[in-house]
């Protein structure tokens, strides 16, 4: 393994003097993932304060009809505006997220006691209009109640008897898995950081050498072909390393940027997390720049590997986007399967829950095993008579 | 010494070399010459275990290609057709990579190192990344590292292309001096003025096979022509690719 040592050696020091390697490696692929985790979790948290605190604009259509109404909504927050001539138009333009719109029925039905109907116009597709609708709905079923309350006090009855259930919500989310599918993409950034921090050297090792065509002297030497490409895979597995332990090392510091009080809870993103994802990602790291590696053989050029590794960067996207839009339950063998293994890790670190020793264990050895699969084709590419032509 | 026994390789329907047989001795310089095309760089391809033969022996001092590749290629110095450096690196860098990948201890390497600054006199550049090196310094570059574990063998594919005059004729010297150290000295060219001045042996190839082999002198004889342009073309009997 004399040879490998020596290639790894020169490609660790050639690379440490290309500073755009460096800049990526060090800063630019580290950061991404905890500067989105910051932005994601504070646009949620701006959210929620929003929901709760501000003023609901809405559109009344007829308020003449019910006056008491209307102003009964600004009490508990409806902030009453002018209305349009096209209510559903307006709807479907997201020009307005939700419109109360009184019927000239109202008033009878209301003095009668009889339900009096109102219509909120909105649309359940477009998550701001739903979620005004609900708010609407909110204060129109508690208006509802309080006056039901008084009418059966006002004929000598309890008000207890009206509602025959009374519920009690206990919501376990948090404001992570309230993120919902950003939140479900975190990993990806995550695992986005090998990706970053090995490509500058994949494609140096490979494609680039080819095009410099310094690899048929390389190869001119009398060591054998597979110990060249380990000192290269090592070289490439540790910037991509590098890249990921201090992505792991910013983020666990993203804790204290966040504002606790307003999350309901405090982020430990601590020594456990550090380790554990680092145990996790460590054969993922081997996987990818092998992948890299394999993938850049096939390369020309330097600007065609390029081309063909940012679609490879894609391809773990796939699984995110998946495990956030179904239903998500961690199993065994998502464990098992590299990319979504590391995930799953990763998410469920995230939510404030623990992963157990088996399905760690299961994530890791497949990975491994996956890794020196992946290896072995690429040392079988590497002896390919083609693979050292330059012209 | 080098020898090579009906060497054959085809690329698809293409045969690139077509069965070549010829023998380069220790203390001699031996040219391939052929036009462009010919079947010379990957008739030296095979010699340096790049590329696997369909058919034929390579022997390098006795060892055979096919059997111990990585025996022969220790035994070779090799300046390939392409010969790119490492940009980031400096020169000495370059070519203490290479005596390292050959296993050379470092007391050893400095000197042997040491001994090509002096004979390719480039002393001035040894301590400069390789990039934005002129022609004549890549090449220089190139042979000091292709020449670090003092092979006794050294294959050369067409080491003056891109040179200048000067850097032409001291690389001229340079082969002159490794064949009075009694090296086997085996290179390649287009150019039949500098064969002619250099070589001690010409194998001529055309079309993947050898259509002439001997001296300068022999080569004329043979063809009756005074001129070795002449006998070159009578030999290959076209003026294809003459326009070196």
């Amino acid at each position: 393994m004399k040879t490998a040592a020596i290639v790894f050696m020169k490609e660790v020091r050639e690379n440490l003097r290309d500073r755009r390697t460096v800049l990526n490696t060090c800063i630019t692929g580290p950061l991404m993932a905890p500067l989105i985790f910051v932005l994601v979790i504070h646009f949620a948290i701006a959210k929620q304060v929003e929901q709760a605190e501000k003023p609901l604009p809405v559109s009344v259509i007829d308020a003449r009809y019910a006056p008491n109404l209307v102003e009964a909504l600004k009490q508990l927050g409806m902030e009453a505006k002018p209305p349009m001539a096209n209510p559903e138009a307006a709807v479907r333009a997201q020009e307005a997220n939700v419109v109360l719109r009184i019927p000239a029925a109202y008033g009878n039905a209301w003095r009668k006691g009889e339900p009096a109907q109102v219509e909120l116009i909105y649309d359940a597709s477009q998550s701001d209009s739903a979620q005004a609708e609900a708010r609407l709905e909110q204060m129109l079923k508690g208006l509802g109640q309080r006056t039901a309350s008084l009418r059966l006090l006002a004929r000598g009855l309890s008000p207890a008897l009206a509602p025959p259930i009374a519920i009690a919500e206990r919501d376990q989310s948090t404001p992570q898995s309230r993120g919902g599918l950003l939140f479900a993409m975190l990993p990806y950034f995550f695992i986005l950081a090998a990706f970053v921090g090995g490509t500058a050297l994949a494609i140096d090792t490979t494609a680039g050498e080819r095009e410099r065509q310094s690899l048929e002297p390389l190869f001119a030497n009398p060591v054998p072909r597979w110990q060249i490409l380990a000192g290269k895979l090592g070289a490439t597995s540790l910037f991509s390393l590098v890249t990921v332990l201090l992505s792991i090392i910013a983020f666990a510091q993203v804790g204290h940027f966040l504002p606790a009080d307003k999350l309901g809870m405090v982020l430990d993103l601590g020594a456990r997390f550090t380790i554990t994802v680092l145990v996790a990602m460590l054969p993922l790291v081997l996987l990818l720049a092998a992948a890299q590696t394999l993938v850049a053989a096939f390369a020309r050029t330097y600007r065609e590997a390029q081309t063909y590794l940012t679609l490879l960067t894609f391809l773990p996207a796939i699984p995110s986007i998946l495990l956030s839009i179904l239903p998500f339950k961690a199993k065994l063998w998502m464990y098992a399967i590299p990319v979504v293994g590391q995930q799953t890790v990763i998410l469920r670190l995230m939510r404030g829950e623990t992963v157990a020793g088996t399905p760690l264990a299961v994530c890791v050895v497949c990975t491994t095993i996956a890794a020196l699969v992946v290896c072995a084709i690429t040392a079988r590419v590497y002896q390919s008579e083609r693979l050292a032509i330059s012209a | 010494m080098i020898e090579v026994r009906d060497l054959r390789k085809a690329f698809g329907e293409v045969k690139a070399v077509d069965g070549i047989s010829f023998t380069a001795r220790d203390g001699q310089i031996t040219g391939l010459l052929g036009p462009n095309g010919a079947g010379k760089t990957t008739t030296l391809r095979m010699l340096y275990t790049l590329m696997r033969p369909d058919a034929g022996r390579v022997l390098v001092d006795g060892i055979d290609a096919g059997v111990d590749p990585i025996a022969v290629r220790r035994r070779l110095g090799v300046l390939p057709d392409a010969r790119g450096l490492y940009k980031r690196l400096t020169a000495r860098e370059n070519i203490d990579y290479f005596a390292r990948l050959h296993g050379i201890e470092t007391p050893k390497m400095h000197a042997r190192r040491e001994a090509l600054v002096d004979a390719l006199e480039m002393r001035d550049i040894m301590d400069r990344r390789t990039e934005g090196f002129s022609q004549g310094q890549r090449v220089k570059t190139a042979i000091a590292r292709a020449l670090v574990h003092d092979p006794r063998n050294v294959i050369l594919d067409e080491p003056t292309n891109g040179l200048d005059v000067m850097s032409t004729r001291s690389m001229r010297a340079f082969l002159k001096s490794m064949q009075s150290e009694g090296r086997c000295v085996l290179l390649s060219s287009h150019i039949m003025q500098e064969v002619a001045a250099l070589c001690d042996r010409i194998v001529v190839i055309a079309h993947g096979r050898v259509v002439a082999d001997g001296a300068a002198d022999e080569l004329r004889a043979r063809t009756g022509k005074a001129n070795l342009e002449d006998a070159f073309v009578a030999i290959i009997g076209s003026h294809e690719g003459l326009a070196a």
